[in-house]
């Protein structure tokens, strides 16, 4: 899991996205909407700086399409 | 997480006794209706009955309602017969027209898809000069009204109306038109006849505006909709006119009821004002806090359990009815500390205003922005403004899915 060094990955569903935005507002520096309104990342991997944004907008994601995996490297 | 212990404890009536009625009225309209905390507290799922007898569970904790918003079992499908519909023909009108609201994936996956393009942050922070200016010619329109005004009439309906109409492409003639029906069709006092009359009204000019948009393109809403997904076959005209119908009828009265309570409840919080007008960059939190602390589109989220959901009181068993309050949940103290209080350096945006799921607000991006500028327009220019009469006189919706004042008197 994420580390509050960062590091961790981030992963983004496209299929499941709703296009709330809500990523995109609490967490700029990593996801971003794509002009169809859908979730683009930004990086793959959780910058140190922002573990916290990226949490939140996992917590907030309505549909469940943003999720933290193990960091890069690892089985995913 | 979405199978179920099939010995825990399924919904029960337990110690209740009675099946009280549903919605009922907010006592206070800057607080959820007084049952809602007890609700909350009680380690059981409450019963309660909706329009036509039939009955629905609440859910009212902030967690659950979350969970069973998110849940792949939560199914919004207005043809159930199950669909607790709080009102007369609701229920009958979205079986029939099928707006995306009352939909299931993947039906109403691929409607949000031609849509959520239109409200992405860029869109509508790009949209921003245009409500500027909106707002900025409204505020004088209301400055211009003999006192008292109404802040409903003359200031917020005049807002939302004209943003909504020129997201879509309405084209500004139609605006006073526009403007009569959707004050029938959101009316309350209205009988069902004159309601089901403004809503063909309606439909006659969406049916116009869809023709005029395919010979005369502009950079709107409809326009895209018609050249793009309808010319191409991906959606009928008749789902399209539903599709346009609600999300000019969601956008429209959230913002037009939401603008006068938000003003209103900081103007009754005088220290949370000052705190605005020496920090502006507060303002998108405060906005966030106004629409958590107002919760105005309370009811709307009528569902049907199509699995079992289990939730913190207890399961909600596949085939049931429920409700989830997000009133209840934006006031629950477990998450929100003293949820009462209107605090705009709350800075806790996570509150459940929108819903929560895959129907969570699509327009919610274009309401945050509305809100901010329509409020700091009309407390900037209008530092004076203040309620024309005592706040026990204020006129209330009854319980209506978006709550609401039917008017606010102001004098400045
Ligand atoms: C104060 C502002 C607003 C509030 C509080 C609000 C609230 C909500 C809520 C709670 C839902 C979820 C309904 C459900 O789960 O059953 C919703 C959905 C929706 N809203 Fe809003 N809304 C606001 C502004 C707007 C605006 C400005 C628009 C469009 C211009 C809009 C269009 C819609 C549409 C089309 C849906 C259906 C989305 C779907 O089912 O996928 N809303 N809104
Ligand atoms: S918050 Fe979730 S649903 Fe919304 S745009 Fe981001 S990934 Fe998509």
């Amino acid at each position: 899991m994420v580390s509050a060094a960062g590091g961790g990955r981030v992963l983004a569903d496209q299929d499941v996205c709703v296009g709330a935005g809500q990523c995109a507002r609490v967490a700029p520096g990593v996801f971003d909407q794509a002009d169809d309104g859908l979730v683009v990342l930004l990086v793959r991997d959780v910058p140190a700086g922002e573990v916290d944004a990226v949490l939140d907008a996992v917590d907030r994601c309505p549909s469940g399409a943003v999720r933290l995996g193990a960091p890069a490297g690892g089985p995913y | 997480m979405t199978t179920t212990d099939p010995g825990a404890a399924t919904a029960q009536p337990g110690p209740q006794d009675d099946v009280p009625d549903f919605p009922v009225p907010r006592s206070c309209p800057f607080s959820p209706p007084q049952t809602y905390a007890g609700v909350r507290e009680r380690d059981a799922l409450t019963r309660v009955r909706v329009h036509g007898g039939k009955h629905a569970w609440l859910v009212a904790r902030f967690e659950d309602v979350r969970t069973a918003l998110a849940h792949p079992g939560a199914s919004s499908d207005a043809r159930n017969p199950a669909f607790p519909a709080l009102g007369a023909g609701e229920q009958q009108v979205a079986a029939e027209l099928r707006p995306f609201i009352r939909m299931d994936p993947p039906d109403h996956t691929q409607v949000r898809r031609m849509l959520v393009g239109e409200f992405t942050l860029r869109r509508v922070q790009a949209l921003r000069p245009e409500i500027e200016a909106v707002c900025a010619e409204q505020v004088e329109h209301l400055l211009s009204r003999p006192q008292p005004a109404d802040l409903v009439a003359d200031y917020a309906n005049r807002v939302s109306t004209t943003v909504i109409c020129r997201l879509l492409g309405v084209p500004m003639e139609d605006l006073e038109f526009f403007r009569r029906v959707t004050s029938v069709s959101g009316s309350r006092t209205a009988t069902a006849q004159e309601v089901g009359a403004a809503l063909q009204e309606l439909f006659g000019l969406l049916d116009r505006l869809i023709d005029l948009k395919a010979v005369t393109p502009g950079d709107d809403l409809v326009s895209r909709l018609v050249n793009g997904p309808l010319a191409r076959g991906e959606i009928t005209r008749t789902s399209l006119l539903s599709q346009i119908g609600i999300t000019l009828n969601a956008g429209h009265e959230t913002s037009r009821n939401a603008i006068p309570l938000a003003a209103l409840d900081l103007l009754r919080h005088p220290d949370q004002l000052d705190l605005l007008r020496a920090d502006p960059s507060l303002w998108p939190d405060a906005v966030d806090e106004l629409l958590r602390h107002l919760s105005v589109a309370d009811v709307i989220t009528l569902r049907v359990a199509t699995q079992d959901i289990a939730l913190s009181v207890g399961t909600i068993p596949a085939g049931d009815a429920f409700i989830a309050l997000l009133a209840g949940a934006n006031h629950d103290p477990a998450v929100f500390d003293e949820p009462e209080r209107l605090d705009v350096r709350r800075a806790q945006r996570h509150h459940v205003a929108f819903g929560h799921g895959v129907h969570q607000c699509v327009g919610q991006n274009l309401g945050r922005v509305e809100l901010e500028i329509a409020l700091r327009t009309l407390l900037e220019r209008v530092p004076s403004l203040r309620l024309a009469v005592p706040e026990s006189e204020l006129p209330m919706r009854g319980a209506s899915a978006i709550f609401g004042l039917d008017e606010v008197p102001v004098t400045w």
